[in-house]
């Protein structure tokens, strides 16, 4: 099959889809073959003004101003900046001269950032076979034309496309200022937001807009070299920055509308069951109520201020139809222990060398690991402001996939997507909940109902927490040998919830094929291991799940890296010595020896010190942690925390330090003290002080170095999450001699 | 009906006295730089200055609170950047930014009953307001910017 030693193959949800020509994206590769992006129109002219120029789907030009699109969707991570900065970049822009849009939906946009997680070829293969095969994949995404802000593929995806699209609109800009001027076009240059001619005249590209309209925008053949660049990889001010600091950034929760109505929900909280009866006669005569309507699956408040409405729906009494998985925690986990089983194989994903044989050639170690529930939570509550009306339905959102919106808003109500237009709005942080469709679903029944009135539904921390579609619930079984001071075999086995599969059944597009992300962080491992195999069981009829922030490898990571780690003590080796030794790809490598010299690691650091190492590549980006931790008479104290990651380039210094360290504190925050449970078939946790995460007393330094030495442009946002877990579980192995195979780490051992 | 006082000016509202000051101020006044997060003290998001104290909006009930001197984000700086915010953008702290108005508004209380504080004080003190996107390391590191710039004031 034309692999590399060491680098084997996997069929992923899309990869084998894209390479055997079939369709995952049902709903978008079959409804609307037409709108391939090959042939796509650009959405901008249809609602372009008079005089006014778009040259392409990211830039528009009127007499009055510039506007630059931005097509991944901004949950704080800073894109809603970045594309427009790399537009400006190429368009000579400088900050305070456009405006930024959220794209609406459209299959222009489709995200070429997912090509390299499709192939089914691990991140470090360069071999012609990897190419062609992320090759199949773009075109195949093209065709699709599936718009979605996830994977940390918004560099990858734009970081090419933006210049181009800010190249071409310059130099069309440029052809009619020599046509307006009679120069040529060469001869001309261009500088913060004009076309400057010979003799020093600028002509803004305002003035330019009704002329370049009539111009065919101009083909760029080489975008700038990098030592011409402004913006990219030096420090910048990201362009949210200032309105999030004086409060004028409005986000969605923050919009108003005339006449608008607000809206709070009871929902059923056995996730998916409709509601059987209620009785509002309580609720009905407080306070700013106006009305109380039922939907499929639960009941609104309609109510004159948003706390009227949240209190109304709290008394409100409600029969629920029960739960389909299992009303209690314990028989959730009793699900899992008893899917390691044929009938519920997804993959085997690798299987290297002779498993069997080596696990008996030596001394044998065995492990079993499990990851929880967790909630997504983020700070801004889910909401949305909907108003239908016979023709269809207007709504304001933010959401990371709005064709996913149209549909799910449209199917609600009885419409088709296309009556569905749709405006993304600031969010105030995602993790993967922004995916779901929760309050989409219900904002469209209730403006359905109330026709013709804006409606703005706002969920309640409470309500928040109880519709929130959790992280994967995982186990891993884990089985090793070791001899003659080397890791002889590994054999890891995953049986957890399938939560890529499942959001993409629930945006109308279900695939057969085993879920890719159960694969992550068991099979991409990059250890000189002889005898290793990586599988995965699919867990059926419990909790729907989905994905969370680094997804697969948010709980396979944690799962392999410390059976590593088990490995390497038992070999009687030293835990980042043995995985440099042992790591085959050399600018991995690297990261490794690169976090070890900024961490000074000399081995064992005694008195009630340890130190974690671990090493997870997800979504193509390799990241490397060291976690050290001192066992105080009050708990473990995280010190603190050096991180190494790898993303070939850069773009913005300043904001890819400021993800790092928020995904350390992700993952290290949930590792230590989060988890959802289920009793009588809800979530037990319903508000943060029962699943708190980090605060800033618990937070460590953590010092961050970037490397540039990956092949192509890769995402920073989610793929320092998986190694701090399992470095921290290290770190305390080495400081206390306990192993903790469990999240959240509170269970077994306290934290100051 | 209770008379409010934000920023300086004065607005009657018709609201019942248990309904707590974040809603007045956002769904009543269209003041929405204090936000809704958890609603039970547990976020920090919606803290605003009444008569001068750090205080979680909301908690406060319009009953308690009528008559009293309401400063949110908008007015720290009397028309300029209080130099918490220009701490706050020097060190790009914000990731998706819905914590950061209540950080700040913390941060400012903070500063000004301890202006010099330690990376203890500032824990204590700040461990309240949470930021999922985890920019702790940016927040304190902001405040002793913050610090130095008003003891250089």
């Amino acid at each position: 099959m034309g692999e590399k030693p060491g680098l084997s193959r996997r069929a992923f949800v899309f990869g084998s889809v894209a390479i055997a020509g079939g369709v995952a994206f049902g709903q978008y590769g079959q409804a609307q073959p037409a709108l391939s992006s090959a042939v796509a129109p650009n959405p901008l002219t249809a609602d372009l003004g008079p005089n006014s120029v778009t040259f392409n789907p990211w830039v528009e030009i009127s007499p009055e101003k510039i506007t630059l699109i931005a097509q991944h969707a901004d949950k704080g991570q800073g894109v809603g900046s970045i594309q427009a900065l790399m537009i400006a970049e190429e368009l000579d822009l400088e900050p305070g001269q456009f405006e930024i849009h959220f794209a609406g939906p459209s299959p222009v946009y489709f995200n070429t950032g997912f090509a390299h997680e499709l192939a089914p070829f691990m991140a470090a293969d360069q071999s012609p076979e990897a190419e062609k095969a992320r090759a199949a994949a773009l075109e195949w995404l093209r065709k699709a034309g599936l718009q979605m802000t996830g994977g940390s593929s918004a560099i990858p995806d734009t970081f090419e496309k933006l210049r181009m699209a800010g190249a071409i609109a310059r130099e069309t800009l440029k052809a009619a200022a020599a046509k307006r001027s009679g120069l040529a076009a060469a001869d001309l240059r261009t500088e913060a937001g004009s076309v400057i001619l010979p003799d020093g005249t600028k002509i803004p590209y305002v003035a330019l807009s009704a002329d370049a309209a009539k111009i065919t925008p101009v083909a760029v053949a080489k975008l700038r070299e990098p030592s011409q660049w402004r913006f990219i990889g030096k420090p910048m001010e990201r362009l949210d920055i200032r309105s999030k600091v004086t409060g004028e950034m409005k986000f969605g929760i923050d919009r108003t509308m005339d006449g608008m109505v607000y809206a709070a929900v009871k929902l059923n909280p056995n996730k998916g069951q409709p509601i059987k009866s209620y009785d509002a006669s309580k609720a009905q005569s407080m306070p700013g109520v106006q009305t109380i309507l039922k939907i499929s699956n639960g009941i609104a408040v309609i109510a004159t201020n948003s706390w009227y409405a949240m209190q109304a729906a709290e008394v409100v009494d409600c029969v629920w139809e029960p739960s389909i998985y299992p009303a209690e925690q314990a028989d959730h986990w009793n699900v899992v222990a008893s899917s390691f089983a044929p009938q519920f194989l997804g993959k085997e994903w690798r299987n290297d060398g002779k498993i069997d044989a080596g696990l008996k050639d030596g001394t044998l170690v065995e492990a079993e690991y499990r990851a929880p529930y967790v909630g997504h939570q983020p700070l801004e509550p889910l909401n949305g402001i909907g108003i239908v009306t016979g023709k269809g339905m207007e709504i304001w959102v933010g959401h990371q996939t709005p064709q996913s919106v149209q549909y799910i808003a449209a199917t609600a109500i009885g419409m088709k997507p296309e009556q569905v237009t749709f405006h993304n709005e600031w969010m105030g942080g995602s993790f993967g909940h922004r995916l779901e469709f929760e309050n989409i679903r219900a904002l469209a029944e209730i403006a359905n109902q109330m026709r013709g009135i804006p409606v703005k539904l706002i969920f309640s921390r409470k309500e928040d927490f109880l519709q929130d579609i959790p992280r994967q619930i995982a186990m891993g079984r884990c089985r090793g040998s070791v001899k003659d001071g080397k890791i002889v075999a590994a054999d890891l086995q995953v049986a957890a919830t399938a939560p890529f599969k499942e959001l993409l059944a629930r945006m109308g597009a279900p695939t057969k094929d085993p879920d890719g992300q159960l694969a992550v962080g068991i099979w991409n491992v990059y250890y000189n291991i002889p005898n290793y195999r990586a599988t995965s069981f699919e867990v059926q009829g419990l909790s729907p799940s989905t994905t969370w922030r680094s997804v697969g490898a948010s709980a396979n990571g944690f799962f392999t890296e410390s059976f590593i780690d088990e490995l390497i003590y038992a070999a009687g080796l030293d835990p980042l010595g043995a995985r440099i030794e042992m790591c085959k790809i050399p600018i991995y490598r690297k990261l490794l020896e690169t976090v070890g010299e900024m961490a000074d690691w000399k081995g064992p650091l005694g008195s009630g010190k340890g130190r974690g190492v671990a090493f997870v590549e997800s979504f193509g980006t390799a990241v490397a942690e060291i976690v050290e931790v001192t066992m105080t008479g009050a708990g473990i104290k995280i010190d603190q925390v050096w991180v190494a990651a790898d993303v070939g380039k850069i773009i913005d210094p300043v904001n890819f330090e400021n993800l790092v360290q928020g995904g350390v504190v992700w993952g290290l925050g949930h590792a230590m003290n989060c988890e959802l449970t289920y009793a009588k078939g809800a979530v037990q946790q319903t508000n943060y002080n029962r699943h708190e995460a980090m605060r800033m007393y618990q937070c460590p330094v953590i010092e961050v170095r970037g490397l540039e030495n990956d092949y192509t442009v890769r995402g920073i946002g989610e793929p320092p999450v998986p190694p701090a877990a399992p470095a921290l579980a290290n770190a305390i192995f080495a400081a206390t001699g306990k192993r903790i195979r469990e999240m959240p780490f509170n269970k077994f051992i306290d934290f100051v | 009906m209770f008379d409010i006082t934000v920023n300086g000016v004065k607005h009657q509202v018709d609201v019942v006295p248990e309904m707590p000051l974040l809603w007045v101020l956002r769904d009543e006044l269209g003041i929405t730089s204090p936000k809704y997060g958890c609603g039970i003290a547990q976020c920090g998001a919606c803290t605003v200055q009444v008569d001068g104290a750090a205080v979680r909006s909301c908690q406060a009930r319009m009953a308690d609170i009528a008559g009293k001197a309401i400063i949110t984000i908008e007015a720290v700086g009397n028309g300029k950047l209080h130099p918490v915010q220009e701490a706050w953008i020097e060190h790009q702290v914000p990731q998706c930014g819905y914590c950061q108005t209540g950080q700040i508004m913390q941060a400012i209380s903070l500063l000004k009953s301890n202006p010099k504080p330690t990376d203890e004080d500032i824990n204590e003190v700040m461990s309240g307001n949470l930021c999922r996107c985890g920019t702790y390391e940016r927040i304190r590191a902001a405040i002793h910017t913050a610090a130095e710039k008003i003891g250089g004031n």
